[in-house]
């Protein structure tokens, strides 16, 4: 089976990489990038912990061929902070206590990005709905919601 | 894996030649998130996927004066943020919008949806009441077939080895005509229906319905067109007996199975429940234009 050669962009990067026709991208960034902040929870889309955005339209890496990365803009949680400075988001996921063990968070974290660049000020339940793929089985999602308010409220402000 | 081949087309006629000039198992790709569960057992098949999404055709809609032509592996997050498709057909919008969660819809399609062909597809009962086709185009050229005739099984559709589903038509809908979508799950999102219904409904200036077309899902092999509970709508004002009529006869169509979703008894029930639903909602809507 040939190798395929794909160019993409990865948090603003250019990269390339050979890749199985069948292979995801999710194993493409974990396992040859190197990039492992994005998890692989169920591998069938249901649990969001693969969460990236392709041309800033958010999926589940589990469900994307590297193949289709070609020419692409790909975004994974590596992207989300400035270097060593903290996203809104994510410093009010560590305010607020939204994670426990910690493997639903870059998804989620990569999910509030794409929530609040398409509402900067969403209500709690459509905050919910739109995070309905992101599944916790630690918080209870409560603190999550609370975190992701108080980023949203923040965001505003700065902006 | 089992995918061992890659192919993206940028036209339907390529696409038609690379499905053609296949010499192992081939399947067409659109978002992806039924097929890539499907392809990965390793135990499947050497499969090619033709990734259809270079093809203009298939990632655009338009509405004019003919309706809808939907580009059949247009995401769902694209199709459901199209006001100009949502103002004509709400239900079907909404349908869409209930597929999987907001990552599932920015990859999975309309035409995905209905050629992955499940008994609970979501768009299925709302394509069938707004009276969609699908263009099927294959080596010997195109065909016409109606949603209703497309899906043929669970699981399966009517194309033949080589054939690509290449657009989506719904008639532009008569005035004060408008649809709705209502299905159960016993979650709040992110579940499979356990019965759904699609309606659509027109109404003359006096409040009268004039013409109905009503669908149902999940309670049968494939969702079914049933002319009966339209004919129990037509020439009423939807008067409560009228719903109640169309909801029996929606049960009486139905052919649900029991499973861990619901028995076959519940479901039958909670499809007639939401036919009178849906119809109603549909025409508040038809009312309202």
């Amino acid at each position: 089976m040939a190798k395929v050669h794909v160019n993409t962009t990865v948090n603003g990067d250019a990269v390339e990489f050979l890749c199985n026709p069948g292979e995801t991208l999710l194993d493409i960034l974990r396992n040859d990038l190197q990039l492992t902040g994005t998890k692989e929870g169920c591998g069938s889309g249901d649990c969001g912990a693969c969460s990236i955005t392709v041309d800033d339209r958010l999926v589940c890496s589990c469900l994307v061929l590297a193949v289709e990365a070609e020419g692409k803009k790909i975004g994974t949680i590596e992207g989300v902070a400035d270097k060593d400075q903290l996203n809104v988001i994510q410093q009010k996921f560590l305010e607020h206590a939204a994670l426990q063990c910690g493997i639903c968070t870059p998804g989620l974290i990569v999910s509030v990005q794409a929530l609040l660049k398409e509402n900067p000020n969403p209500t709690e339940e459509q905050a919910r709905y739109y995070l309905a793929g992101n599944l916790c089985r630690c918080t209870g999602y409560d603190k999550i919601i609370r975190a992701v308010m108080d980023a949203a409220e923040t965001m505003r402000g700065a902006a | 894996m089992p995918i061992v081949d890659y192919k993206a087309p940028v036209s339907v006629d390529e696409a038609i030649t690379m499905l053609a000039d296949c010499n192992t198992d081939v399947k067409v790709l659109a978002g992806g998130t039924d097929l890539i569960i499907q392809a990965r057992p390793a135990s499947s098949n050497p499969l090619t996927v033709i990734d259809v999404k270079y093809i203009d055709s298939m990632m655009t809609a338009s509405v004019d004066s003919d309706g809808l032509t939907l580009g059949p592996a247009m995401s769902c997050a694209e199709f459901t943020a199209r006001d100009d498709i949502k103002a004509i057909y709400p239900g079907l919008v909404e349908a869409a919008y209930l597929i999987g969660s907001t990552q599932v819809q920015g990859r999975a399609s309309v035409g995905g949806n209905l050629s992955n062909a499940s008994p609970a597809a979501d768009t299925i009962p709302p394509l069938i009441a707004n009276g969609a086709r699908c263009v099927v185009a294959g080596p010997d050229g195109e065909r016409d077939v109606a949603v209703e005739d497309f899906v043929v099984g669970v699981g399966n559709n009517c194309m033949l080895a080589g054939e690509l589903l290449k657009k989506i038509h719904l008639p532009l809908p008569q005035a004060r005509t408008s649809d709705a979508y209502l299905r159960f799950i016993p979650r709040t999102e992110m579940d499979i229906a356990v019965a759904g219904a699609g309606v659509s409904i027109t109404l003359n200036s006096d409040g009268l319905c004039t013409a109905a077309r009503v669908a149902i899902g999940a309670v049968a092999v494939t969702a079914l067109l049933v002319p009966a509970a339209a004919e129990a709508l037509i020439g009423t004002k939807l008067e409560d007996s009228a719903l109640q009529a169309a909801a029996s006869a929606a049960s009486a169509a139905s052919k649900p199975i029991s499973d861990r979703r619901g028995t076959a008894d519940y479901r039958r029930h909670v499809v007639g429940v939401l036919v009178k639903r849906a119809a109603s909602i549909a025409a508040q809507r038809a009312q309202e234009k």
